[in-house]
C-alpha cells in the first residue's frame, strides 16, 4: 500500500498550466534485437496524458504505437525491450518497479483494452464471471450481493442491458463485446486506461457505439484514456488531444481543434489528406516513398525520405520537438 | 441483356438447416440479390454493408467457394454451375480475387515469385522462361513495381502496401474481365490505401477490367466507385449511383451508416438520430417476413411488419434506373394518398 501513498503525494505535486498530469512518458526507448542489429521501434519519446483527457496516438502501422503502449504497461515482450527513459504514472516510475509491485499498478491503476479485445472474451464463461474474476484477483473475495450489484452497475456505465449478465460471450454482438472489455477495464476505477484500436475490426455504426461509450465512461469517471488509431475521423471525434508518431519518433502533439485546423508536421499534413471524404469527390492523393530502414536511421530528420518539403538542414540535424502554439508542439525545421 | 459480363438472378444463400449440429436453425445470409455488370465500359460496383450483411457471401459465390441455394450467377451468359470444365477454366481466369488480408495469402516459406509461377504453371500463360518473366515484370509494373527488387523476396521483407499491390498484379497477369476485391484497402494504412484505389481506377480505365469492390467503408466507395449495392442482414436496403445514394441517401438504414462515418473535424460531431444496435438474439428473433430493418428504424409502420418492401425509385423521374431504395416511405401509392 505504501505505492498507493506515495502515488497520491506524488499526483499532488504533479501539475502543469493549472491541468494535472497522470502520465509522463520522458525520452521512452523500446529496442527490439535483431541478428543484424537493434530495430529503433520507439525512439526518444515524450509524452504526457492530463487527468480526465483522451490522448490520441496515431500512425501508420510499424510506426511505434502499440510498441510504446505495452512499454507503458511494461509487456514489452523479448526480443524487445525497454532501453531507456521514464514512465510516471501519478509520478511513479513504471520501469523501475519490480514485478509485484508492477502487479498492483497493472489493471488498478492502469488497465488495457487490447487490440481486438473482443476476442479475449472467454468462450465458456458467463459475462458477469469474467467481469467478477478481474474484479476479485486484484480485490480478494466480495460479497456476492455487493459483487453482483457492482457488475450491473457497470453495465449500466458502458450502455449495456442488464440481461447480458447471465449471457455467453458468442451470445453478444461484436460491439457489445468491445463494451464488455471496457467494463473491465473500468471496474477497479484506474486512473489510465489504454486502448489499442478499440473500433478497428468493426464496422462504422458499431464503431460510433463503441465510440460513444468511451466517451461517456470518460465523462462520468474522469479517466484518462491513451487512445492507439490510425483512423483520423474517428480520433477527430473522440479526443482532446493527438500525438503523432512516424517511424518511432514523436513528431507532432497538439490539441485537437489545432491539429486539424493547421497541421504542421509534413507527415501529419499528409496523414489528414488522406483522409477519404464522402463530401466531396476529389482526386487521389498519391504518396511515394518507403520508411527508412529502423535499424539504421539516417542522420537528420527521420521523414525525409518521404517529405515533399525536405531541405538540406533535414538531412543533417534531427529537428527536436518544439512548442509553435500553446500546446501546439512539432519537430520540424520549417518552424524555426 | 447479352452484353451483361456478369449477371446475378435472384442469388438466395441459406447457411444451415440440415447437419445434426444446426437443429434446423437456418441463417439467411443474402435474399434474392440481383446483380449485373456490363462487359463495357468497365465498372466499379462496391457491394457494402455492416459486418453480417452477407457481403462476402456475395463474394464467395462469386468466386464459386460456396453453393448457390437458389438463383443463377450467369457468366457472358452461361450459368456458372451448368459450366463445363472448360468453361470453368475460363471463367476462374477471368475472375479474380484480391482479399482483405495481405499477411495470409501468401506462404511464408517461399520468395513472392511463386505466387507468380503457380499462376504461369497452372495456366500455361508461357512457353519459356523468358516469356513468363517479361509477363510477371508486365504485370508488376502496372502496379507500380519493378521484379528486380521484390521477386527473389520472401513474404515478410514486403510491406502490408507492396503485398496488396503484387496480389492485383498477379490477378491482372491472368488479364482476367472481373476483379472480386473482398475489403482490399482495410488492413492497408491510410496513406497507402490511394495508390492501390489509383491502381484500381487505372486497370478499370485503361485496361478494361470490372470490380466487384466489396468494402464496408463508404468513403473510399464514393471515391472510386461507379455503382453501390448497400446490403442490410442480407436484403438490398438502396442501390444506384454510388455519388447518388451517398450525397442523398433514402433508405433509413443507409442514413444511419452515412451519420455515422466519422467526420475529420473536431468542430463537427456525429449527426442524425442516436444509434442502436442489436444483439444476436435479437438479430435472430427479427421479423422473418417483413423489412430486416424494422426492429432499428425510426420510421417503422405497421405494413413494414407483413411483408418486406420491394425496390422503389427513388429521387426525381429522370433518376429512376439508377436509384432504388427499399423501403414503404417511397412507395408511390401512399404519397398519392397522402397527397
Amino acid at each position: 500500500m505504501t505505492v498507493q501513498m506515495e502515488r497520491k503525494r506524488a499526483a499532488q505535486s504533479a501539475s502543469a498550466n493549472g491541468k494535472e498530469i497522470t502520465l509522463d512518458v520522458k525520452s521512452l526507448k523500446v529496442y527490439y534485437a535483431t541478428p543484424t542489429g537493434d530495430v529503433r521501434a520507439v525512439d526518444d519519446v515524450s509524452f504526457h496524458v492530463y487527468r480526465g483527457e483522451i490522448l490520441g496516438l496515431v500512425g501508420e502501422s510499424g510506426c511505434g504505437k502499440t510498441t510504446t503502449a505495452m512499454a507503458i504497461l511494461r509487456m514489452v515482450q523479448p526480443p524487445g525491450r525497454i532501453v531507456g527513459g521514464q514512465v510516471l504514472l501519478d509520478g511513479i516510475d513504471l520501469v523501475g518497479l519490480n514485478e509485484s509491485a508492477l502487479r498492483d499498478v497493472r489493471w488498478n491503476t492502469l488497465a488495457l483494452i487490447p487490440q481486438g479485445a473482443m476476442n479475449s472474451l472467454n468462450p465458456v464463461m458467463r459475462i458477469h464471471t469474467q467481469i467478477a474474476e478481474a474484479i476479485q484477483t486484484h480485490e480478494g473475495k466480495q460479497p456476492k450481493e455487493k459483487l453482483k450489484k457492482r457488475i450491473l452497475d457497470l453495465l449500466v456505465t458502458v450502455g449495456l442491458p442488464s440481461r447480458i449478465y447471465d449471457m455467453y460471450p458468442h451470445e453478444l454482438s461484436g460491439g457489445m463485446k468491445q463494451r464488455v472489455c471496457i467494463a473491465m477495464a473500468v471496474a477497479l476505477h484506474p486512473s489510465l486506461i489504454i486502448a489499442d484500436e478499440p473500433t478497428s475490426a468493426l464496422d462504422v455504426v458499431v464503431q460510433r457505439v463503441v465510440g460513444q461509450t468511451l466517451l461517456d465512461v470518460k465523462q462520468r469517471m474522469g479517466v484518462s484514456m491513451i487512445l492507439i488509431g490510425h483512423d483520423m475521423g474517428l480520433q477527430a471525434q473522440l479526443v482532446d488531444r493527438i500525438a503523432v508518431m512516424y517511424a518511432g519518433h514523436m513528431v507532432e502533439v497538439s490539441p485537437v481543434g489545432s491539429i486539424f485546423a493547421d497541421p504542421l508536421h509534413p507527415y501529419t499534413q499528409l496523414l489528414i489528406e488522406s483522409i477519404p471524404s464522402i463530401k466531396e469527390r476529389k482526386p487521389l492523393k498519391l504518396t511515394e516513398g518507403l520508411t527508412h530502414d529502423l535499424r539504421n536511421p539516417p542522420p537528420g530528420c527521420i521523414f525525409q525520405e518521404r517529405c515533399p518539403k525536405v531541405m538540406d538542414i533535414c538531412r543533417a540535424d534531427k529537428p527536436p520537438l518544439r512548442q509553435i502554439k500553446p500546446e501546439h508542439y512539432v519537430a520540424c525545421h520549417l518552424y524555426e | 441483356m447479352s452484353d451483361a459480363l456478369l449477371e446475378i438472378k435472384n442469388a438466395t444463400k441459406i447457411y444451415g438447416g440440415s447437419g445434426f449440429m444446426s437443429k434446423g436453425n437456418t441463417t439467411v445470409a443474402l435474399q434474392d440479390f440481383n446483380l449485373n455488370i456490363q462487359a463495357k465500359p468497365a465498372t466499379i460496383t462496391t457491394i457494402a454493408g455492416e459486418s453480417g450483411s452477407g457481403k462476402t457471401t456475395l463474394a464467395n459465390l462469386v468466386l464459386g467457394f460456396i453453393k448457390i441455394t437458389s438463383g443463377q450467377v450467369i457468366y457472358k451468359g452461361v450459368d456458372v454451375a451448368t459450366m463445363d470444365k472448360r468453361q470453368l477454366m475460363e471463367y476462374r481466369r477471368e475472375v479474380q480475387a484480391v482479399f482483405q488480408d495481405p499477411y495470409a495469402v501468401y506462404n511464408p516459406f517461399y520468395r513472392v515469385k511463386h505466387i507468380f509461377d503457380m499462376v504461369l504453371k497452372n495456366f500455361k500463360l508461357a512457353s519459356s522462361k523468358e516469356e513468363g518473366r517479361a509477363l510477371i515484370e508486365d504485370a508488376l509494373n502496372v502496379v507500380g513495381m519493378r521484379g528486380e527488387e521484390v521477386l527473389e523476396k520472401y513474404p515478410h521483407q514486403l510491406s502490408g502496401g507492396q503485398r496488396q499491390r503484387m496480389m492485383v498484379a498477379r490477378a491482372y497477369m491472368l488479364k482476367p474481365r472481373l476483379i472480386v476485391a473482398d475489403e482490399p484497402v482495410s488492413m492497408v494504412d491510410a496513406s497507402l490505401r490511394a495508390m492501390i484505389l489509383d491502381i484500381m481506377l487505372r486497370l478499370r480505365d485503361e485496361h478494361n477490367i470490372s470490380f466487384l469492390y466489396i468494402t464496408h467503408d463508404l468513403s473510399t466507395a464514393y471515391q472510386i466507385g461507379d455503382n453501390i449495392h448497400l446490403l442490410y442482414q442480407g436484403s438490398v436496403a438502396e442501390r444506384g449511383n454510388t455519388v447518388r445514394v451517398i450525397e442523398n441517401p433514402k433508405h433509413p438504414y443507409v442514413q444511419m451508416l452515412i451519420d455515422s462515418i466519422p467526420v475529420p473535424d473536431p468542430s463537427v460531431r456525429w449527426g442524425g438520430e442516436e444509434v442502436t444496435t442489436l444483439d444476436d438474439e435479437q438479430m435472430r428473433a427479427m421479423v422473418e417476413s417483413g423489412c430486416r430493418f424494422y426492429n432499428r428504424c425510426a420510421f417503422h409502420m405497421e405494413r413494414c411488419l407483413t411483408k418486406a418492401p420491394p425496390m422503389y425509385a427513388v429521387g426525381g423521374e429522370a433518376e429512376k434506373l439508377t436509384h432504388e431504395a427499399a423501403c414503404y416511405l417511397y412507395d408511390p401509392e401512399v404519397e398519392k394518398v397522402a397527397a
